[in-house]
């Protein structure tokens, strides 16, 4: 492909009307003379092609238009603004000569960096923010959280019938007092006794103030959940305030946010907060308030997760188990399912039917098999015990190697139809002639096994081998689902076991199952390592590869 | 074309990450489940969103319905599963993408507080109406979080038949349970990985709690359960292990099926279990005490939290405090999920059943679940280490206790 052999000249109009020959629908890319002229380029053409064309591009910009006035709605401006970018994008190469290749290839561009990089990239900004338990949000949200945590209400203050009303733009509060009065104050006067008609126990019409009736109410909510009325003019008797409209009740503050300085009070002790480094409101004795807020916190994720002594010894152990579950899964597999696929490749009778029968561990949910294993290895009730064995007690999953083993072989049984599936297919694409040249040269079957059939099979599925690889590497819905990381080791002060890998290991650290507090910027930090560790595996595999198709 | 491509890649990435890194708020993928749209308040009588799961949503509805009819406001609700709903709600509120009020647990109070998600609910008069125990639950630091709508706690569930009479003690449980003849003396939920909640009212009849208890029933998050009395039970624990009364192999699913069957006399369990039991006599009782002190099992307090994000307050206040708080929507709810009433009058009024009224009595006399966050901290130790004294692999099994003390203490500490 060529792209314009004159860039930067300007271009030739397209003269409307002056086409000849239409194009057939859908061949902006057909193979064009190489020195085609600029102005017979498929792309400057309004043949049906460009119709079919327009009509697409219609229906892709009708949606992003639809996305984006979503996103505005929703004040989702991230989104909006990708969005944005990528419909400018989409539209300048699908309507642009110069830009055939990305014709291709945008679309899978699209999804990469909506799928992958978009993903990895906000897992990456988590893993440096202290995103979990106790700073969930912004700023804003901790004090007003905090604000309404610490509204007490007065001992033995009574609760009041309250009808809402309001002066103009001025809310109030209409109350029946206990001793049958009634009173109305608004934010800046205090409750005063006034005379008022009442029915049902509430004040119906006061003079001086327009009731609200309930659609009223609802239109400004939030003025009528923020409206206190001091009951007094002595701000320590507290305030009226309601969250139903219905009734209203006698509160006083325990904190006050000073938003000129920053700070946080204590109004009973007089203790002064101030926000510090971790997000969080922190007084000069080093006591903290409880709902903190998410910042930038550097490297501190990824020094935490290898500075707790605690899981270190763990750690390592995880580490090595995590590599050896891996190689040993993609081998074992890989050996059963070459091993069943040469076999099935030379005619004998009912072969369709084998190979059927060798599919079906591949059609049940990877989710689901290890459940029904982890019953069937049951120590007491499970079938394997039970049946097979004759009511052994081998404690398949509650015994480090055993569990080890366990994991492994259900990983075998889940894995090997798809390794028979890719051996089969690349053992009958091997050609033939190399086949016969062995035999004529006197080579042994398993001569030419080693020497001809195997790195002939490797060449096509040695990236499907990486790809397995790196799998097994994170196969946490195994791990979880069949021994849940146990058994525990017994030696170390953390809660992970024999059979844990890393990304088990960092669901159970980050708290995701609930037995830590959560914390998403360490599981993001350890996410991040991961990542890396496999993409450095993968990339030096992949390079090793390339001399595997020399062989060809 | 290698660079046109070079440069829309690099185009979009820039983008990306540009926007991930200057964005005030995290992009969060829209979520199909929560419709934005319900945020705004529309209609004569604005809007509600309602998280509920399967076991509550009709009782909800039916509530929901009267609320609607009398208020206007209409009413949606989104089916979650129970599991999920702790952890979005957490992820949804900042984001305003979250509902007005959900179903939960009491338990959960802690982390929604710490969070700064959960809004207070006044109760006012309507307070004294609920049983003390389900608005203590759901009372943080003197202020109320939650609608409380039913109680649950675990008993001693009796098939009539095998055993005629409650069991004062342990040792008096296990010589019944081997006198009915039956496969099983007693059954107790455990699993490999132990089951602390279940095992809770033999702990405490040693006098070993998890967590010291304030005056006012709340708890601080000092560790209660070491010392002698924690050895004790840790002890009782390796000697049943031994005697082969208790084992780890007996998990949620064996236990009830085997109780179903008539294969003993006992099972620890709460209501829940009720309906596989539907063709047998059963009479609840106390757990029978292990040691010297009384077995006091954990109640959980179910109820409804208000989100602090709402723009709905004053409406998922009202539907709250005014529409799920009367006798005719608890006893709704209880009728779906089988669990007593927190409302006293509608607890009244279900406890004319002897299964209900049995459960509520062993309730009376029970602790509330702790709902602070350090709660978490210890089931992961808890469980697993009950577990490796009762199977034997714990040798020692007062260094085991010991060593689970100071590994929860390590994990509150970091």
């Amino acid at each position: 492909m060529s792209t314009d052999p004159r860039p930067g000249a300007p271009a030739t109009d397209a003269r409307p009307g002056s086409v000849v020959t239409a194009e057939p629908p859908g061949d902006e890319g057909h193979r064009r003379p190489r020195r085609s002229r600029p102005d017979e380029s498929p792309a400057r053409r309004y043949g049906a092609g460009f119709l079919a064309k327009l009509a697409l591009m219609a229906v892709v910009d009708a949606f992003g238009v639809y996305v984006v006035w979503s996103a505005w709605v929703a004040g989702s401006w991230v989104i909006l603004g990708a969005m944005v970018a990528m419909l400018l994008v989409a539209n300048w190469v699908y309507f642009s000569r110069r830009t055939v290749p990305l014709k291709y290839v945008l679309p899978g561009l699209v999804f990469l960096f909506t799928f992958q990089v978009f993903t990895i990239a906000y897992t990456g900004w988590v893993a440096f923010t202290n995103y979990g338990d106790g700073h969930n949000s912004t700023k804003e949200d901790a004090v007003a959280a905090l604000l309404v945590q610490n509204e007490r209400r007065v001992e033995g203050s009574p609760s009041m019938p309250l009808t809402v009303v309001a002066d103009g733009d001025q809310l109030g509060f209409a109350v029946v007092q206990p001793d049958g009065t009634t009173a109305v104050g608004d934010a800046d006067d205090p409750l005063t006794t006034v005379d008022a008609t009442v029915t049902d126990g509430r004040v119906a019409a006061v003079d001086g103030w327009e009731v609200l009736d309930r659609q009223q109410v609802l239109e400004r909510q939030d003025e009528v959940t923020n409206l206190r009325v001091p009951v007094s003019d002595d701000a320590a008797d507290g305030s009226v305030r309601t969250t139903d409209a219905r009734t209203g009740y006698v509160y006083t503050s325990a904190l006050v946010y000073d938003e000129a300085a920053d700070t946080m009070t204590d109004t009973t002790t007089g203790t002064v907060y101030t926000p510090n480094d971790s997000g969080q409101f922190e007084a000069a004795d080093g006591s903290t308030l409880a709902v903190g807020w998410r910042v930038f916190v550097g490297f501190d994720n990824f020094t935490q997760a290898f500075s707790d002594s605690r899981y270190a010894g763990p750690f390592l152990q995880v580490v090595i188990w995590t590599f050896v579950f891996a190689i040993a899964s993609v081998g074992t597999t890989f050996l059963l399912g070459m091993f069943l696929a040469t076999v099935f490749n030379t005619p004998i009778r009912g072969r369709k039917v084998y190979r059927t029968l060798l599919i079906l561990p591949y059609a049940i949910p990877g989710f689901v098999a290890p459940l029904l294993w982890s019953g069937l290895l049951n120590r007491s009730f499970g079938f394997v015990n039970q049946v097979l064995l004759g009511g052994a007690a081998i404690p398949w999953l509650t015994d480090p190697w055993l569990a080890k083993l366990s994991l492994i072989g259900v990983n075998l049984w889940l894995g090997f139809p798809y390794m028979f599936l890719i051996c089969t297919g690349a053992l009958q694409s091997l050609p033939g002639d190399v086949m016969e040249a062995a035999k004529i040269d006197g080579a042994s079957r398993w001569r030419t096994w080693r020497s001809v059939t195997m790195p002939l099979l490797l060449v096509s599925t040695a990236p499907l081998l990486i790809s397995s690889f790196a799998f097994n590497f994170n196969n946490f819905a195994l791990v979880y689902m069949l021994t849940g990381g146990g058994p525990r080791f017994e030696d170390a002060s953390v809660p992970l076991g024999h059979t844990d890998i890393l990304i088990t290991m960092v669901y159970s650290v980050a708290g995701l199952d609930g037995n830590a507090p959560k914390n998403f910027g360490l599981a993001s930090a350890l996410s991040i390592v991961i990542f890396v560790i496999i993409a450095t595996i993968s990339a030096v595999a992949f390079r090793r590869t390339r001399a595997l198709e020399e062989i060809n | 074309m290698r660079r046109s491509i070079l440069l829309a890649s690099a185009l979009v990435t820039t983008l990306a990450l540009s926007a991930c890194g200057t964005s005030e708020e995290p992009a969060t993928p829209a979520e199909e489940s929560t419709d934005a749209a319900t945020t705004e308040a529309e209609g004569a009588g604005g809007s509600l969103t309602v998280w509920v799961d399967e076991t509550r949503q009709a009782a909800v509805e039916a509530a929901a319905e009267d609320f609607t009819a009398e208020t206007g406001t209409e009413v949606e609700l989104v089916l979650k599963n129970f599991e999920d709903i702790r952890t979005d709600f957490i992820a949804q509120v900042p984001t305003g993408e979250g509902p007005d009020v959900t179903v939960g647990a009491h338990d959960w109070l802690g982390e929604l507080i710490t969070n700064g998600v959960v809004a207070p609910v006044e109760l006012g008069d309507k307070a004294a109406e609920f049983e003390g125990v389900a608005v203590q639950a759901f009372t943080a630091d003197g202020q109320v979080y939650g609608l409380p709508y039913a109680i649950e706690n675990i008993a001693l569930i009796r098939n009539t038949e095998l055993a005629d009479s409650a069991p004062a003690t342990w040792d008096e449980a296990v010589s019944m349970g081997k006198d009915a003849g039956t496969k099983y003396p007693f059954l107790i939920q455990t699993g490999t990985e132990g089951d602390p909640y279940t095992y809770y009212p033999f702990q405490t009849s040693f006098g070993a709690p998890v967590f010291e208890q304030n005056a006012d029933g709340s708890y601080s998050p000092e560790l209660a359960m070491g010392g002698e009395a924690g050895e004790a039970y840790a002890q009782w624990l390796a000697d049943q292990g031994e005697a082969g009364t208790l084992t780890t192999d007996i998990t949620y699913d064996i236990a009830v099926e085997a109780f179903a069957k008539g294969q003993s006399p006992f099972i620890v369990g709460g209501p829940w279990m009720l309906e596989q039991f539907a063709d047998l006599d059963l009479a609840i009782d106390p757990v029978p005490a292990a040691g010297d002190q009384a077995a006091q099992p954990f109640v959980g307090v179910q109820g409804f939290y208000v989100s602090a994000q709402s723009e709905n307050a004053l409406v998922a206040n009202d539907f709250l405090v005014n529409f799920l708080s009367t006798q005719e929507a608890q006893t709704a709810l209880f009728e779906a999920g089988g669990r007593p009433p927190a409302l006293t009058a509608a607890a009244d009024a279900a406890s004319s059943d002897p299964i209900v009224a049995g459960f509520r009595e062993v309730g009376a006399d029970a602790v509330p679940m702790p709902s602070i966050p350090e709660m978490g901290s210890v089931w992961a130790f808890w469980g697993v280490t009950e577990a490796n004294i009762l199977s034997g692999s714990a040798a020692d099994p007062a260094k085991a206790w010991q060593k689970m003390i100071s590994d929860i203490d390590g994990a509150l500490g970091s």
